[in-house]
């Protein structure tokens, strides 16, 4: 599988990128770790003239704490954001959901940013960037622009980042002391989720006082489902209380059929994982 | 002269040796095809149809010549005769009708990835870049895609795979015991058993499956020399090398194939391919050495397919649950073409679909079907898995419905060990086994009755995760083949080895194999008997294979023959060797041949300290200073062996499944076997052949299947979604043995290359079953997918058929940039 020629530039700094990109326009592709991007260029799926890698810009890299949120830069690799110990404190639900995400080999490589610009909507990342109300930060031509979590995911494959805009960086507020779960459903370990939830809990006591619940991989997009977020807060965290929450998740949404499972199958697998997670993420798993 | 050498301290067989070819295999360090480069090598690509079935209309090669350090382009016309033809080595019925399969057609391709026009550029990036240049028009046909469909479409006037044959059933190859005087009449034990017994009719879905060797295939063809020489990552170098000259023209002797390192194959190498005919026919036609390496997505479109079998099945039987008689009437999707063994396979499983039962009638018949699919042939068992799934199914069933336990009913029907030498219904006589001491074994491993209770009590607390317990027992005919028997069934080939052995001038040893490993460790297990037989250092022996030049004859490596076949070959050539030796050793130890020993290596004067060992005598030899008169001065021998039966391993197979009924995923528990394979050679080779096999086993069972759409466009296209295990999907396997030495080949030993898989898939699909047999299920369609499973579960289907689309994880559209 060999890629069509192109011609590569490797920028160090932010700047220098969005000149490139603003030169070479609809010809041009950013690459991050080239996890999904080069599987395109090899099967030659897409051919563009130019690849930008950012991978040599410093300052799109690492863990900051930025008082009540944590700011993750956009290429900091699946292995450095898992093992983080300030995501696992503030932000467990993602250290939890990329103990999951693909092999260790791909971890290494992918990046937070890529993976999220990337906007596959079985990727594992968008629903508990999501469920955590995230914000994703994109430096253009006229500067940064913060975009909210809600906004960001547009459809399969499309978010509001504009052409000649990087993703930079995604701030996550902290959600300390709350629980975390990732049920990631699949045939096979190194899949791709068939459907997967998000959940992150605060608990008082053995109540629920609020809940954060993100999907995978159950339309063109990663969601949050607010239904069930709200039926949960302020319930107990038993089997029954969350089990009634969790029927509400699969109203609206749109999942895809494929030879996985169809359409009927995600929505009741989206349920199970829902209670599953949320009850895992109450520390009643 | 005295003694030199202590008897060998440990014997090499059934020792566990560590591959010695793995030093090399495993840091890289070999010489796959692909590696190899030589001077003014020019590469290939190939242009290939997105169409399943297409007239085509005209190639316009001219943009792509003119890319850049482009060659050539080449098409089927361009190329006339000389690209030779693929061949079928077995037409099951003198009337077969098998279509014309040239390496790329002219007029028409008949399944999506046909190559129609191949590319010889200076590297093979160019080559790649300018195949997206050639403007191939394409006038779409209907495409044969439904087995059954296609099967009838003679008949119904439907879509046919190639509208000239009028027929897409190539085809109908039948036996019947009370035809063949081998076992009574099944219609009248069907008649009985409708009657006052039991009758069992099922029909199974064998789903079709890609073999995904790890190597994917590559051919180097260098014209220059005298000799064409052909590197291919091929399970059958010689075979190729018949099929290359039979085909083009060019004499077997201007012909040299060479099958360096082969990373894996499963049947998936068992083919004479286009690839490699077009390779051969550009480099002949330019001069030039060339190279074609194929992609990942290349090899999952057109490397050929395994099983792809409907399985129309009635089984009778007495109340008691004794089996009276077995009906078998299989559709088999051939694919585009008849591949080598092609429709063979199902016959290949013919002999095996009574097991190692004793039943009274038996009657099977295939149909083999043309479609516009990739070719079907062997993969890994090669019929004899979809024999094995189909009875192992049906006597879980016939336990369920007289009400007794799986192992049970096997026991009723089994043929017991003091029977043996058996002959069975199908007329095939085997030649040994134990099935109540494997059976008894793997009880005891498994611990059967304790998983047995923790289900019923599972079952009465109406658990969401149930636990489901199957059983699967199975034998297969292993070491392909008498000859005789092949001529007998039109094979186009006999099933003999060959094997030498030269002693070098310094006591170290080469032996040649017309076996031609591709992953099994023949380096390692093979030292070990000559070791063993010789009495050498286990270090001082060769073993050279895979090149036409040094192993001049051969049959090559599938169905588990090389052990059995082969190396009975090299048995018979080491014992030339030594009788050769014998009258050196009396001459030079001035002793009468007759009062001479061998053992350990050496001969030895009877009652004397006085001895010789076998590597000074071949140094000896060598010098020829002194040997007996009119002595040719030389040890080496040669062996070519042709089996006189089959042999016939078994085992018993017990699985534990954890099923969640919310869900339907399953669950690997508990994974037992204890298979006899008769003697083993190296223990830890036949470990790695049985984790390998169950895991290829399980994988159908569960994960693995090829699916087309409704236009013909493979959706399992890559490893996204063609579910391809890892070790993180397996369980720790207990694998044990218990041993009935083989009475068809002097070392005892049987086949294992193909055990694991054929038993793996009926044990995993008879747990899926018998979890939630108590919530009205009785069959699941492989492989049991959750959704699948948890449908059955919820409303009493086998599942249904799956959605043909693919998740789309590599967006098509991105950036806009086509
Ligand atoms: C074998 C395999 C298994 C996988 N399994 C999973 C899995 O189970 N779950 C999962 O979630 N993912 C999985 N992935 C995908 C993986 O997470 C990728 O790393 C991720 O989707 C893309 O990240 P990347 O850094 O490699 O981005 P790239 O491939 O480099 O880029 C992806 C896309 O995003 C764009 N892009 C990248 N960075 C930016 C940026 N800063 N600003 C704007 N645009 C940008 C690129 O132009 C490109 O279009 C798997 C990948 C592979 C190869």
């Amino acid at each position: 599988m060999i890629p069509a020629a192109f011609e590569y530039v490797a920028p160090t700094s932010v700047e220098e990128a969005l000149a490139a990109l603003a030169e070479h326009g609809d010809d041009a592709k950013i690459i991050a770790g080239g996890q999904s991007l080069l599987p395109v260029l090899r099967m030659r799926l897409n051919a563009p003239e130019w690849v930008i890698d950012l991978g040599r810009i410093d300052s799109l890299r690492g863990v900051r704490d930025g008082g009540d949120h944590l700011v993750i830069g956009a290429m900091t690799t699946h292995h450095d954001v898992g093992r983080d110990p300030l995501v696992h404190e503030h932000a467990l639900l993602i250290s939890k959901a990329i103990t999951h995400l693909a092999d260790a080999q791909v971890r290494h490589r992918g990046t937070f940013g890529g993976a999220l610009a990337h906007a596959d909507p079985a990727g594992d990342l968008g629903a508990p960037a999501l469920a955590l109300g995230s914000t994703f930060v994109v430096q253009g031509p006229g500067g940064t622009r913060e975009i909210p979590g809600a906004d960001f995911f547009v459809d399969l494959f499309e978010t509001a980042i504009s052409d000649d805009e990087i993703l930079t960086e995604v701030r996550v507020p902290k959600h300390d002391g709350w629980g975390a779960s990732y049920e990631k459903f699949v045939r096979i370990a190194h899949q791709w989720p068939i459907v997967a939830v998000a959940a992150t809990v605060r608990l008082e006591g053995d109540t629920i006082a609020e809940a954060r619940v993100g999907l995978t991989n159950m339309g063109s997009t990663p969601l949050r489902a607010h239904a069930v977020e709200e039926a949960l807060a302020g319930r107990p965290a038993t089997e029954d209380a969350v089990a009634g929450a969790a029927a509400l998740v699969a109203d609206g949404t749109n999942p895809p059929s494929d030879l996985n499972g169809d359409a009927d199958y995600r929505r009741h697998i989206a349920t199970v994982m829902t209670r599953r997670a949320v009850l895992a993420a109450a520390g009643r798993g | 002269m005295t003694a030199t050498q202590e008897p060998a301290a440990q014997a090499e067989i059934g020792r566990d040796r560590r591959r010695k070819e793995d030093q090399r295999l495993i840091t890289g360090r070999t010489r796959w095809t692909d590696n190899i480069t030589l001077p003014g090598m020019l590469h290939l690509a190939m242009v290939r149809s997105p169409f399943a079935h297409a007239r085509i209309t005209s190639i316009d090669t001219s943009a792509a010549k003119a890319g850049r350090n482009v060659v050539t382009v080449l098409t089927g016309a361009d190329l006339g005769e000389a690209q030779g033809a693929c061949i079928n080595a077995w037409p099951v019925v003198e009337d077969q009708v098998t279509p014309d399969h040239l390496p790329m057609p002219t007029d028409r391709v008949a399944f999506a990835g046909e190559t129609v026009a191949v590319v010889v550029a200076r590297s093979a990036a160019e080559a790649r870049d300018a195949a997206e240049l050639v403007e191939v028009d394409y006038e779409e046909l209907p495409a044969a895609l439904d087995l059954k469909e296609a099967a009838a479409a003679h008949e119904s006037g439907g879509t046919l795979a190639h509208p000239d044959l009028g027929t897409n059933v190539t085809a109908v190859w039948r036996f019947d015991s009370a035809e063949a005087g081998t076992g009574g009449d099944v219609e009248a034990a069907i008649a009985e058993a409708r009657d006052s017994g039991i009758l069992i009719e099922r029909e199974y879905r064998q789903q079709r499956l890609i073999p995904a060797f790890m190597e994917p295939r590559s051919v180097v063809v260098d014209p220059t020399g005298e000799q064409i020489t052909i590197w291919s990552a091929t399970q059958i170098p010689h075979i190729l090398r018949f099929a290359l000259a039979a085909t083009t023209g060019v004499p077997e002797s201007k012909i040299r194939v060479i099958a360096p390192d082969v990373g894996g194959g499963f049947g998936g190498k068992l083919q004479q391919t286009p690839e490699e005919m077009i390779a051969f026919a550009v480099a002949r036609r330019l001069g030039k050495p060339v190279k074609f390496t194929e992609t990942r997505s290349e090899s999952l479109l057109t490397a050929h397919h395994g099983r792809d079998q409907w399985q129309r099945l009635t089984l009778a039987a007495t109340k008691e649950g004794t089996v009276t008689g077995l009906k078998v009437d299989l559709l088999a999707d051939l694919g585009a073409y008849v591949a080598i063994v092609g429709g063979g396979v199902p016959v290949l499983g013919a002999f095996m679909f009574n097991a190692i039962y004793k039943f009274p009638a038996y009657q099977f018949q295939t149909t083999n079907v043309l479609t516009n699919k990739a070719w079907t042939d062997a993969y890994r068992g090669a019929g004899r898995p979809e024999a094995t799934y189909a009875i192992e199914r049906l006597m879980d069933e016939l336990a369920a419905e007289v009400g007794v336990d799986p192992l049970e009913i096997r026991e009723r029907n089994w043929i017991n060990h003091e029977e043996f030498p058996f002959t069975t219904v199908a007329g095939l006589e085997y030649d040994s086994g134990n099935y109540e001491a494997a059976t008894a074994r793997a009880k005891e491993m498994f611990g059967y009755d304790a998983l047995r209770a923790e289900q019923a009590e599972r079952r009465a607390r109406g658990d969401k995760v149930q636990l489901g317990l199957g059983v699967s027992t199975f034998t297969e005919m292993c070491g392909l083949a008498p000859s005789r028997v092949l001529g007998s069934l039109n094979y186009g080939a006999g099933g003999w080895e060959h094997a030498e052995v030269r002693m070098l001038a310094t006591g170290t040893v080469e032996v040649v194999t017309g076996a031609s490993a591709h992953g099994q460790g023949h380096e390692t297990a093979f030292s070990q008997i000559v070791a063993d037989r010789l009495g050498v250092p286990f270090e001082d022996v060769e073993i050279l294979h895979g090149d036409t030049q040094i192993s001049h004859k051969g049959l090559d490596t599938y169905g588990s023959r090389s052990l059995v076949v082969g190396g009975e070959a090299l048995v018979r050539a080491v014992d030339k060797v030594i009788e050769k030796a014998r009258p050196v050793a009396a001459h030079l130890l001035e002793a009468s041949a007759d009062d001479l020993e061998f053992s350990g290596g050496s001969f030895t004067v009877k009652g004397t300290d006085q001895g010789m060992a076998i590597q000074e005598i071949a140094t000896a030899v060598f010098a020829a200073h002194n040997l007996p008169d009119g002595m040719e001065p030389s040890l080496d021998s040669e062996a070519t062996y042709d089996p006189v039966n089959f042999n016939y391993p078994h085992g018993t197979h017990l699985c534990a499944v954890e099923v969640d009924t919310e869900t339907g995923q399953v669950k690997l528990r508990k994974y037992v076997c204890c298979d006899d394979i008769g003697v083993v050679i190296n223990p830890l080779i036949v470990a790695g052949q049985v984790h390998g096999g169950l895991v290829q086993g399980i994988a159908q069972a569960l994960w693995e299947e090829a699916i087309y759409d409704e236009n013909g466009t493979l959706v399992t296209g890559s490893f996204v979604d063609y579910l391809l295990p890892t070790a993180a999907d397996t369980i720790t396997f207990e694998i044990d043995h218990t041993t009935s030495p083989s009475t068809t080949n002097s070392l005892g030993t049987k086949g294992v290359g193909e055990a694991g898989t054929i038993a793996s898939t009926p044990a995993v699909v008879n747990a899926v079953v018998d979890a939630v047999r108590h919530l009205g299920v009785n069959d699941i369609t492989m492989p049991c997918t959750p959704e699948r499973v948890w449908r059955a579960i919820n409303d009493g289907s086998s599942g249904g058929e799956t959605t043909e689309a693919a998740m789309p994880h590599f967006d098509e559209t991105e950036g806009g940039v086509q």
